[in-house]
């Protein structure tokens, strides 16, 4: 089964209480449904996110691939 | 040059990076961690990066800054890690023909790297924390 490298940070990575995660798939999988799947709104409070899969952005339409890293990018702070 | 570190950071190599005889400018940017946020007193900050991708994005704004200003010479440096009030968090040194050029590339920069850099920082209050986020 195909599988990617899911990595959080910041909020994210304190509401998961790790850093990285193997998430497998079967069917077609976009990057958006991956990060409702793993962080559904019932869940409380959904920080707003983009994503970044092999180091670039992407939107939430793109399709994963196996071995992909995947980041959910929560809203910046840097500076 | 791109430096992302956990030890304090200073302009010497930085200025060392973008100098050129034929330079009439240049422009040392630093952003320094306030004291307070709305009103509430901020004990310490405290920076996390997507390091890798940080590299890759940088790569990609220093692209893209040399494309619109091709003259220039830059060096940037960001602080990680816990980071006490008033010290240097980042700094973009831009070498330039003219003052002009120097001013619009360190501006350029600033803005790319607040909003694309996937570096998050956490305030910390006498009576709890949080994460945030550039306007």
């Amino acid at each position: 089964m195909p599988v990617v490298i899911v990595h959080y940070f910041a909020a994210l990575r304190e509401k998961k209480g790790r850093e990285t995660e193997r998430v497998e798939f079967d069917a077609e999988l976009q990057v958006g449904a991956l990060y409702e799947k793993l962080f559904p709104s019932t869940d409380g409070q959904v920080v707003p996110v983009a994503f970044a899969v092999n180091k670039t952005y992407v939107s939430a339409d793109y399709v994963l691939s196996d071995n992909d890293e995947v980041a959910f990018i929560p809203p910046l702070g840097g500076g | 040059m791109f430096v992302l570190t956990h030890d304090r950071i200073d302009s010497t190599d930085l200025r060392a990076a973008v100098s050129d005889h034929g330079f009439g400018a240049l422009v040392v940017f630093e952003g320094v961690t306030r004291n307070h946020f709305e009103g509430r007193p901020v004990e310490r900050l405290e920076y996390e990066a997507y390091a890798d991708m940080a590299q890759a994005e940088m790569q990609r704004i220093r692209d893209e800054t040399l494309q619109n200003w091709p003259s220039i010479k830059l060096a940037v440096a960001h602080r990680l890690g816990v980071v006490g009030l008033g010290e240097t968090s980042l700094i973009i040194a831009v070498g330039a023909p003219h003052r002009v050029e120097g001013y619009e590339a360190s501006r350029f920069v600033l803005e790319a790297i607040k909003s694309r850099l996937p570096v998050w920082k956490k305030e910390h209050y006498s009576d709890g924390e949080s994460w945030k986020a550039n306007t």
